[in-house]
């Protein structure tokens, strides 16, 4: 059907692609003017590309991002934790502390299961049973730890029962606070306050 | 834009899913318009897209930040289509009699899904005819004459996609040309 050299096919596509020389350009638009059945293959391929090259940009539909993130396989939660830490430094320094605090607290008071007994001179234990004879004067403060309390004379101090019980004889006197504690919130106000006397009575202690 | 891509990417490798987004809101239209020109189907486009930037999420450890992160990700959907369009071929003999019938074959069966009557085509609209027009090239001239056409990617970088040599590239897109050229006759 087309008795006109290969080339000017191969040049038509050369030109319509950019990289065509100046020399095969100029042979090529020569033959174009005198040939019409190559004119119009020219045509008809300048015509195709600038229809495909006049389709309307598409878009995506709103879905799509949603639809990947919804795909994606599922983080690891150690990344999920960095950037929250990443985020919210001051929260996550609270809660830090926190963490640590609770697990100070709660691991002292999940240990002190054992019986366990201020020393005083005069105190009488038996077993876990603690006894403040009659008619003896107990000096300073008595706590008691997960046992029983028994006091028949006089303490000249503070009394303080953790859980455990307090049974006191009507000769009993106790010249200071007593106290029992058997939830875990009174016993973490406990070691607070004993804490907090700790700090404020430990100067007075290095007076002496 | 690409520095920008690659920060993202770093974060991504960090792993903060969140940097991703960004990515897939960058890309997504280019991503979309591919996928939805190579398959002439909404439906599909939009699954095959999300489905590449899956790929490219799980897989992002492989990409190599000195190249063009658009090169890799359309890497990526263009074999996704061409799988997706193989998948959908009928894998029977076109010339193959239709059983219970006499003297009728395939050909007479699928005759009006690829091409249509050539009233009908006249009837579209210019963006229809043209999809209509991508949809019928060969697969093979397909993703070059959309990725040089429609995406206006240069030669090399289509080559880069595709995973073809330049030479090849030309090749399919001078045929492709020559085929739509043979395809649309006179418009």
């Amino acid at each position: 059907m087309n008795t006109c050299p290969e080339q000017i096919i191969h040049y038509m596509h050369a030109y319509l692609d950019g990289d065509i020389s100046l020399e095969e350009e100029r042979e090529l638009k020569k033959h174009l003017d005198s040939c019409g059945q190559c004119k119009e293959i020219m045509n008809g391929l300048t015509e195709a590309i600038t229809f495909i090259g006049s389709a309307a940009p598409v878009t995506a539909p709103p879905s799509l991002v949603e639809g990947v993130m919804a795909r994606l396989p599922k983080e690891k939660s150690q990344a999920g934790i960095q950037r929250w830490l990443r985020r919210h430094p001051l929260l996550s320094a609270a809660a830090m502390f926190l963490i640590l605090m609770s697990a100070t607290f709660f691991s002292s008071y999940g240990n002190d299961q054992q019986f366990s007994v201020s020393k005083q001179p005069n105190l009488v234990v038996e077993g876990q049973t603690v006894l403040v004879p009659a008619g003896e004067t107990v000096e300073g403060d008595i706590v008691v730890k997960n046992g029983i309390l028994r006091i028949e004379g006089e303490v000249n101090g503070d009394v303080t029962v953790i859980h455990g019980e307090k049974y006191m004889a009507s000769t009993a006197i106790v010249t200071g606070k007593t106290e029992e504690i058997d939830e875990v919130f009174d016993w973490i106000w406990y070691k607070m306050k004993s804490t907090a006397k700790n700090i404020f009575s430990s100067p007075k202690k290095e007076d002496e | 834009m690409d520095d920008l891509v690659n920060k993202r990417i770093n974060e991504v490798l960090k792993g903060n899913q969140d940097a991703f987004e960004e990515i897939v809101t960058l890309f997504q239209h280019r991503l979309y318009q591919v996928c939805y020109r190579m398959l002439s189907n909404a439906q599909e486009a939009e699954d095959i897209a999300q489905e590449a930037f899956v790929r490219a999420y799980i897989n992002i450890h492989t990409f190599d930040q000195k190249r063009k992160f658009s090169t890799w990700l359309f890497r990526i959907a263009t074999n996704l289509c061409i799988d997706r369009i193989r998948k959908k071929k009928p894998d029977y003999y076109l010339d193959a009699e239709v059983p219970g019938t006499e003297g009728l074959n395939m050909y007479s069966q699928i005759a009006d899904a690829g091409e249509l009557p050539e009233e009908e085509v006249e009837r579209m609209e210019v963006q229809e005819r043209i999809q209509y027009e991508i949809g019928r090239l060969p697969d093979k001239y397909r993703s070059v004459i959309i990725l040089r056409y429609i995406e206006e990617l240069p030669l090399q970088e289509i080559g880069d996609i595709l995973e073809l040599p330049l030479g090849t590239v030309k090749t399919r897109v001078h045929r492709g040309r020559e085929a739509l050229r043979k395809q649309m006759g006179s418009l």
